[in-house]
Formats: structure tokens, C-alpha cells, sequence
């Protein structure tokens, strides 16, 4: 069981949020120029890595906002939260 | 040995005390025709096809951990082939019908049981929806028939009545050929044949990348060391991405915790393999095993919430209030890998020599002969098998996907990824 802190409403039980999948995903510019493998990958592949994740979550019975936050995907622990439109914590340093 | 009545027999009379082992647990050697990563249901059949049907018998297994202690000893055992699209229905009926003469083919008893899978309706939409199911499966040959509400009563007499139920049940289908199988039976009985044959199992050894010269698989560095092999299968369930990602392809899968629990044993109260949104049957020993949906995020933890569990007995207590007072033994959770269509990757990779067992979710049990079967004839011959070609990892590229959400049992919560 995980509670999760809401940037807007602080620690909350994760049966009040929704993962919303994978963080940083950047959809190609010019999709109409951009070939079939690019375009499948931007669908369809992710990380999916054993250890650290970044992800989006919404507060879905909550505030309804949404965070990016790294999480460990063995342990369920939280290690940062940020905005959605932030650059990823490591990225920054 | 060969198993028959007569040498049960001879070893009952002894106190069961000579049975001799039943695989051999081998060291790696430095090379191999072919490396199969990871000890599941899907690995071990593979590797028991490829020495069986096609003489490859210079073939090593790595299991990092023991042998069907994945999600092949984690699963709730159900076997069906009730799919929607003729793709999936082919497939797995045909994995249906290698499970059926299984036992006899490896001299192993599997515990084959075929009570029939039931599906409910809990609206007329669904009813519909089932209809249509049960429609194509006619197509593909696959004997399946709809059940009213009345004739669902009849066949549960202990669920809860209509009028008091939460969610009123509008009737369902069966498909009586579905069942359940002994999942570490299925395991060990490849494991037995396959070892039989020359293969060598190896366990406690972990797979730490796949070495790739010039495109292509020439072995894998593992805990004990470098094996060399000119083919090497990814059979590692719901790790898959790890390994396949390392090398360098780029997968469209995504982990999470599957639960499932038991409890404890009790009088016969089902005779039928319930499936929707929850799946539960009873086993040999009367115990119920309960299986539903994932928690609903990325995970490789192989434990799952309170919350899922609650869900799931939620739902199941309002369907039969007599489950309310049973206890519960047991409760795990294994790391099911899901693709966006549900349906696996199977096959050859951009990477040659380097192929895919993959993507099998909470749908991977049911389909270990097929799987392992098809996967051995293309390896060995180089020709991706019929059955197979619908499923690889280019139909993400090409579009074609083969959506079997409503079929994968996956109704009570299914990330959208």
C-alpha cells in the first residue's frame, strides 16, 4: 500500500489516485513526417524498468491535479515528486 | 523411470522412498546450439519441442531462481481458448488440445480437470458482447454456448439470489472444454521430458545481458559466466523488457502485480470455472483460488495491495454470500507483462538469432504447449510458424494489432498503457 504525496493536498492513499502511465513521453513534431517505427515507438514502447520510474499520476478523487514522480517499481518507494511539465530531477543537476 | 501403476505400486509398498529425481539440475557448459532464458512453463516447453520434434538436444535453460517459480507457479491455473479474434482463438484452442493429451505425451500427470469455463453478463450489453464471442468462436470451431440467467442458477445454486444481488447477472457463456491444469506439473513434466532428452537446466543463474556481435546473438553473460549459443530465447515473463530493452529493442510492454489467493479448503461448491471480472474455481483439495485484476501500476514488486484483494473478495462475496465466512490461506502476486493489445510477442527480433516469448500477461499459462511449440519450429527451422505469425513484434509497426482486451480477463481494472 502506498500513500502518495499530492503536491496541492498533501500525503494521500494511492486509492485516490490513477497512474497514468509513463512521464516524458514527447509525442514527434511533425507527425506526417515522421516514418512508421518513430511514430510505433512513440506509441507503444516504454521504459518499463525494474527499479526507478518516472510517471504521471492524477488525483483522481481528490484534487484532480496531476504530478510527474519518481518511484521505485520494486519497492513502491516515493523518491521525488514534481510538475508535469518539469524537467526530470536528474536531468536538472 | 517411467511412471505406471505397477511402479507406484512397488514404491507404496517401499514408503514411497525410491523415487529417484525427477530432472537433472546440470552446471552450464561453455556453449550451445541454443540458450533459453528463464525456467517457466514457456521456456521448458520450448526447450522439450526443440529436442523432441526437432533432434536440437545441445540446449540449456537458465532460471535465475527455480524452476516454474514465476508466473508459471503463481497463475490460477485456468486453461481456455475462448477468444474473440481468430488469430487468438486458433492459437490457443490449439495449445488446448496439445494440454489435453499433455499428460500422456510427457508421461507426467498434469491433473488435466475440464468442468467448463463459465463467463457472466452483468448487463445486456455484455450479454451481447458474449454473443458475438460466442458467434466467432463457432467460426473458428470452438464448441461454446450461451446460458441464460436461469440456467446459470441452476448450474450455482449458491449464488447469491437475483434480487439481492448488487449487479444482477443477465445470463453468460461456456465453454466446456475449459478447465484447470496442475501449474507445477506442467513445469516439471517439461522439465522431466526435457532433461530426459539432453537438455540441461540450470538454475540459480542469472542472465545479466545478451552479448550481440554485429547484429547478431552470439550468447549471454550470465552469474556463472559467459555461454556462447547462435540462438537465444527470451522466455522471462514479466521481466521481458529488461533484457530485450538491453539489447536494444524497443518493447511495447509494461509490468504489474497480478494477485491471487486461496483459501481454505471446503465442501464441493463449484463446478465450473467461473470467469468475469473475477476468476475463481475450486481445486482437487476444495480450496477456492481466486485470481482478478492488477493493481493498476507499474510494478515489479511480486506482492500485491490490500486494495486489489479487497476488490476481488468484494466482488466474489457479493456473487456468494457463503464465501463471506471462509478463511484465506494464501495470497501472492506474480509480474504480468502487458502489451497494449494483450496479445504476446512471439518470434524473431530486428536482432538475429535473438528471439521473443514475451508479452504473455495474465494469459500466458493457457498457452504454454502452443507457445513452446511453435517458438521450437521457428527456431529450429527458421520459418516462423503459422500460428505465431499474427503475434510478432513488428505488428506494432505495421498496426495490425490484435486487440484481446475483453478476453484476457482483465474487465475489474485494466491500465491503459
Amino acid at each position: 500500500m502506498m500513500i502518495l504525496p499530492c503536491p496541492w493536498c498533501g500525503p494521500r492513499d494511492q486509492e485516490e489516485f490513477r497512474w497514468r502511465g509513463q512521464a516524458h513521453i514527447v509525442r514527434p513534431a511533425q507527425p506526417e513526417q515522421t516514418g512508421d517505427e518513430a511514430w510505433a515507438r512513440y506509441l507503444f514502447a516504454r521504459d518499463n524498468s525494474r527499479g526507478i520510474a518516472r510517471e504521471l499520476w492524477h488525483h483522481i478523487y481528490g484534487c484532480g491535479g496531476w504530478f510527474a514522480m519518481e518511484r521505485d517499481t520494486v519497492s513502491h518507494a516515493i523518491k521525488t515528486v514534481y510538475g508535469v511539465g518539469d524537467t526530470p530531477p536528474k536531468a536538472r543537476s | 523411470m517411467r511412471y505406471s501403476l505397477p511402479g507406484i505400486l512397488k514404491q507404496a509398498v517401499r514408503g514411497h522412498r525410491g523415487w529417484p529425481r525427477v530432472w537433472r539440475d546440470s552446471d552450464p557448459a561453455h556453449s550451445y546450439d541454443v540458450i533459453i532464458v528463464g525456467g517457466g512453463g514457456h521456456g521448458l516447453a520450448t526447450a522439450y519441442y526443440l529436442a523432441r520434434r526437432h533432434g536440437i538436444r545441445r540446449v540449456c535453460v537458465l532460471e535465475k531462481g527455480w524452476i516454474g517459480g514465476g508466473n508459471t507457479g503463481r497463475n490460477t491455473t485456468i486453461v481456455r481458448s475462448n477468444y474473440l479474434f481468430p488469430e487468438s482463438a486458433r492459437f490457443y484452442d490449439f495449445s488446448l488440445k496439445l494440454y489435453e493429451r499433455l499428460g500422456r505425451e510427457l508421461n507426467y500427470n498434469i491433473m488435466f480437470g475440464q468442468p467448463g469455463v463459465l463467463n457472466l453478463a452483468y448487463s445486456r450489453q455484455e450479454l451481447r458482447q458474449m454473443n458475438r464471442r460466442v458467434n466467432a468462436l463457432r467460426h473458428a470451431g470452438i464448441t461454446a454456448h450461451m446460458m441464460t440467467a436461469g440456467e446459470v442458477y441452476r448450474l450455482l445454486p449458491h449464488l447469491r439470489p437475483p434480487e439481492d444481488l448488487a449487479r444482477p447477472i443477465f445470463g453468460g457463456f461456456l465453454q466446456p472444454k475449459g478447465g484447470t491444469v496442475r501449474h507445477d506439473a506442467v513445469a516439471w513434466g517439461y522439465a522431466r521430458a526435457a532433461s530426459r532428452l539432453g537438455v540441461d537446466i540450470v538454475q540459480n543463474c542469472t542472465v545479466e545481458s545478451i552479448a550481440v556481435k554485429d547484429g547478431r546473438v552470439s550468447g549471454v553473460v550470465t552469474s556463472q559466466g559467459e555461454i556462447n549459443a547462435d540462438q537465444v530465447l527470451l522466455a522471462t515473463g514479466g521481466h521481458a523488457s529488461i533484457l530485450a530493452s538491453q539489447a536494444g529493442l524497443s518493447m511495447p510492454i509494461t509490468s504489474f502485480a497480478l494477485q491471487a489467493m486461496v483459501s481454505e479448503p471446503t465442501r464441493p461448491l463449484l463446478n465450473v470455472v467461473l470467469d468475469g471480472p473475477v476468476y475463481v474455481s475450486q481445486s482437487d483439495r476444495g480450496e477456492l483460488v481466486v485470481g482478478g485484476g492488477t493493481d493498476l501500476f507499474n510494478s515489479y514488486a511480486q506482492r500485491g495491495a490490500a486494495a486489489t484483494c479487497e476488490r476481488n473478495f468484494a466482488f466474489l462475496v457479493d456473487l456468494f454470500p457463503c464465501f463471506s465466512r471462509l478463511k484465506w490461506m494464501r495470497q501472492w502476486a506474480g509480474t504480468v507483462d502487458y502489451t497494449p493489445d494483450h496479445s504476446p510477442v512471439l518470434g524473431p527480433t530486428g536482432i538475429a538469432g535473438l528471439f521473443l516469448s514475451a508479452g504473455w500477461g495474465s494469459y500466458g499459462f493457457k498457452a504454454i504447449p502452443a507457445g513452446g511449440y511453435t517458438l521450437a519450429h521457428t527456431m529450429a527451422t527458421g520459418r516462423v510458424h503459422d500460428l505465431i505469425q499474427p503475434f510478432s513484434l513488428d505488428r506494432f509497426v505495421a498496426g495490425a494489432l490484435i486487440d484481446e482486451g475483453a478476453s484476457s480477463g482483465m474487465d475489474l481494472g485494466r491500465p491503459v498503457i
